[in-house]
């Protein structure tokens, strides 16, 4: 008989799928960070002054800076001289109509499940395609526009959009944040711009599909989301890479704004090459992610399914500066052979009777350490202010590790504050109960995670629910769960 | 597959020996079930009845020092525990486990096609598996509502063990094994139990009920009844054995096996 072990090797040495690289000829600028790269990279994209001269502040600043150490993960000092910060597929221009775009990239896009069309599997979503450092193409804008939604790339909204650009980028990450948020600030290439007006409703997903493609390069993509007063959108990105023995930095900046009684749920499906595993190769993501609850009734949720990368450094928060405004984060975070995760939240209320909610699913497996690391902060005038957290941490194997390191900070008297946590290894029989009802233990173990993350995978859109749980090994075809 | 095509019996154990961190709990046992039979095992707490039944299913920890058990002609012991299950062999368990975020009905799913895949049949239509689950559920006494929750998660004592035997009609096995699937159960569902069962007694179909009483088999008639004292079956015989059993208790066999 198998031992569970073997099983589970099996599963953690199981081929990345994503893993191949697309024969298309790609310009590189020349590896190195100085302001002479980040002028060129400015000037390539035909930035304004005032765009290049933020770049460059950024750039000094993050000179003073030091890479932050305080993570539970570890990995020899990054060469940020050895990078080449932007790549892009040789193109004469932006293809204006979705028939033109190279079919390379386009068969790229086709393996990886996500074909840039206007119709059938993806015909509720609109989807922004970054191929490195560029985006290649954007669905559905038309359809948007008619509503007054505008979805782009940060590039063309620099350029078309200027002004809602200049009034709320680095608005809530400012260039200064933290080292990797400003390394971003100074060569930030393409990303998404979402602009949902007043009172919108947006009627599709949106969503951006990041593939880092080219060798020797890192992809540092800024995506900016604005919803009105009394609008909604639900956002979503996806990620993959080659696989590659060296290791990958991607470092971007998310930043998310809700006015009055608006709503943004914003959900990642982050599956970056983790590595190989003896732990070679693999994407360090390295992210800031943060929301600001700016008018009162605003509300932000973030749902992440964390599979892939080498190591994940990123803690998607919310700022709760409307009163009765609500924070959600919803995580999944499972790490295989040698993977790293640092991950969690912050929650900082502000506004009076501002409310926040944590829901952590840790799981570790192979020899990779699982770290939730989360703030909860309530200041002075947070009258009546309420955070919920829970975090579950589940181990597979007894090689790997799973940590939880909450902090609490509390000003305010009449706050409401609870923080729950367990952690458990993987029941061996709850995996023979499945396997004495004729599942493999493969699907058995698939079965039993998939159900211990179950409120998380909940909150992720339909339409990208399926994709999620089979990353966790899962099929869910014909459920009637 | 029929009866007539099988001319041994449909689970065959001999000279079976089993330890579990490495004390003999199973010593030296022989026992040969025929399809279209009841067999019934009864048995004082420790004689190694829930062990046996753990080792058909193939559960580690169990480790066969001697024997053999052929289950439709195969070498059972050399199966994975699906494959046993896909060959057609179910355990309805004594303590069965929650899965918390997987519902009821979803697993049932899984598990039915997972057999049908491991026997290269196509996966089982919606309705067909709707209209079927319906039936079973009804026959069991298992509500609808119980379907959608979390397997096993915050059920009732009876209603896990009706849980099991509703997983049992869902997967059709040849050779079924309750464990002890009588205790914790009121006397209308000890009959509601009996009754799915009964229903599903067939030709091709074989039961192995182990039980510590009488009871079960007032409604579930046994072919045969062993009774298993340390390890070994001591005596067996036809279904009076158990109302002896049920008069004298398991006393003189327990000396007679000493």
């Amino acid at each position: 008989m198998a031992a569970s072990t073997d099983i589970l090797r099996e599963i953690t040495e199981r081929e990345y799928r994503w893993g191949f690289v697309t024969p298309v000829e790609e310009e590189l600028v020349p590896p190195g960070l100085n302001e002479d790269i980040i002028r060129l990279i400015s000037q390539k994209k035909g930035e304004p002054e005032w765009l290049t001269e933020w770049r460059l502040q950024a750039y000094r600043r993050w000179r003073t800076m030091e890479e932050p150490r305080w993570a539970k993960v570890h990995y020899p000092p990054i060469d940020y001289q050895a990078i080449s910060y932007f790549a892009a597929p040789k193109q004469k221009e932006r293809p204006k109509s979705l028939d033109e775009i190279d079919p390379e990239i386009r068969r790229t896009y086709e393996k990886l499940g996500i074909p840039i069309r206007e119709q059938e599997i993806l015909a509720g979503v609109a989807v922004d395609y970054v191929f490195d450092s560029v985006s290649v193409a954007t669905t559905f804008r038309k359809k948007l526009e008619d509503l007054g939604i505008i979805f782009c790339s940060i590039s063309e909204a620099v350029r078309d959009h200027p002004e809602l650009v200049r009034r709320y980028l680095g608005s809530v990450v400012p260039p200064g944040d933290n080292y990797f948020a400003a390394l971003n600030s100074a060569v930030f290439s393409d990303g998404s711009f979402v602009y949902v007006p007043k009172g919108v409703r947006c009627p599709m997903e949106l969503s951006t599909y990041f593939r880092i493609n080219a060798a020797g390069t890192g992809q540092f993509e800024r995506t900016l989301i604005v919803a009105d007063e009394g609008s909604y959108v639900s956002y979503l990105e996806g990620c993959t890479a080659p696989m590659r023995d060296e290791n990958q930095l991607h470092a971007a900046v998310v930043e998310l704004i809700a006015l009055d009684e608006a709503e943004i749920k914003y959900s990642t499906v982050q599956n970056w090459y983790p590595g190989d595993k003896e732990g070679r190769g693999g994407i360090y993501n390295f992210v800031t992610k943060r929301g600001l609850c700016k008018g009162r009734r605003s509300k932000i949720s973030w749902t992440q399914v964390e599979t892939g990368s080498a190591i994940t450094w990123k803690y998607p928060s919310c700022i709760l500066q409307g009163d009765e405004s609500v924070g959600e984060f919803y995580s999944v975070a499972l790490t295989n052979n040698y993977q790293q995760a640092d991950t969690g939240t912050k929650m900082i209320h502000i506004g009076r009777r501002t409310r926040s909610r944590i829901i952590s699913k840790g799981i570790a497996a192979g020899r990779s350490q699982n770290t939730y690391r989360g703030l909860v902060r309530v200041l002075r005038g947070a009258e009546g202010a309420r955070n919920y957290t829970q975090c579950d941490s589940m181990l597979i194997g007894d090689k790997c590790g799973a940590h939880t390191v909450p902090y609490i900070e509390v000003k305010n008297p009449t706050a409401r504050v609870e923080h729950e946590a367990t952690t458990s290894r993987i029941s061996e029989d709850q995996l023979f109960y499945c396997r004495a009802r004729g599942l493999s233990m493969e699907d058995a173990v698939a079965l039993v995670v998939n159900g211990f993350c179950r409120e998380v995978m909940d909150e992720l859109p339909m339409e990208f629910a399926v994709e999620a749980r089979k990353l966790l090994g899962i099929s869910l075809e014909g459920s009637v769960g | 597959m029929n009866g007539k095509d099988i001319p041994m019996a449909m689970l065959e154990i001999e000279k079976l020996h089993v330890s579990v961190e490495g004390k003999p709990i199973i010593r030296g046992l022989d026992l040969s079930v025929d399809a279209g039979e009841v067999h019934a095992i009864m048995g004082p707490n420790g004689s190694g009845k829930s062990t046996l039944a753990y080792v058909l299913a193939g559960r580690e920890g169990y480790e066969v020092t001697a024997g053999t058990i052929r289950f439709l002609g195969q070498d059972l012991l050399a199966m994975e525990p699906e494959e046993r299950v896909a060959a057609g062999l179910f355990l309805a368990m004594q303590y069965p486990v929650e899965i918390p975020g997987v519902s009821n009905m979803y697993f049932l799913r899984q598990a039915v096609n997972a057999v049908r895949k491991a026997r290269g049949e196509p996966e089982i239509k919606p309705g067909e598996f709707m209209k079927k689950l319906r039936e079973a559920a009804k026959l069991v006494g298992i509500p609808e509502e119980l379907l959608r929750r979390d397997l096993n998660t915050g059920f009732s004592g009876g209603e896990k063990k009706r849980n099991e035997i509703l997983q049992m009609a869902m997967l059709e096995p040849k050779l079924a094994i309750l464990d002890e699937t009588d205790s914790g159960l009121d006397i209308d569902a000890l009959r509601m139990v009996a009754e799915a069962v009964n229903r599903m007694r067939s030709p091709e179909r074989a039961f192995l009920v182990i039980t510590h009483y009488a009871r079960l088999l007032n409604f579930l008639v046994p072919d045969r009844v062993h009774v298993m004292i340390a390890g070994r079956i001591v005596k067996s015989g036809g279904r009076e054995l158990a109302d002896e059993l049920e008069a004298h208790g398991y006393e003189p066999f327990t000396a007679e096996a000493a």
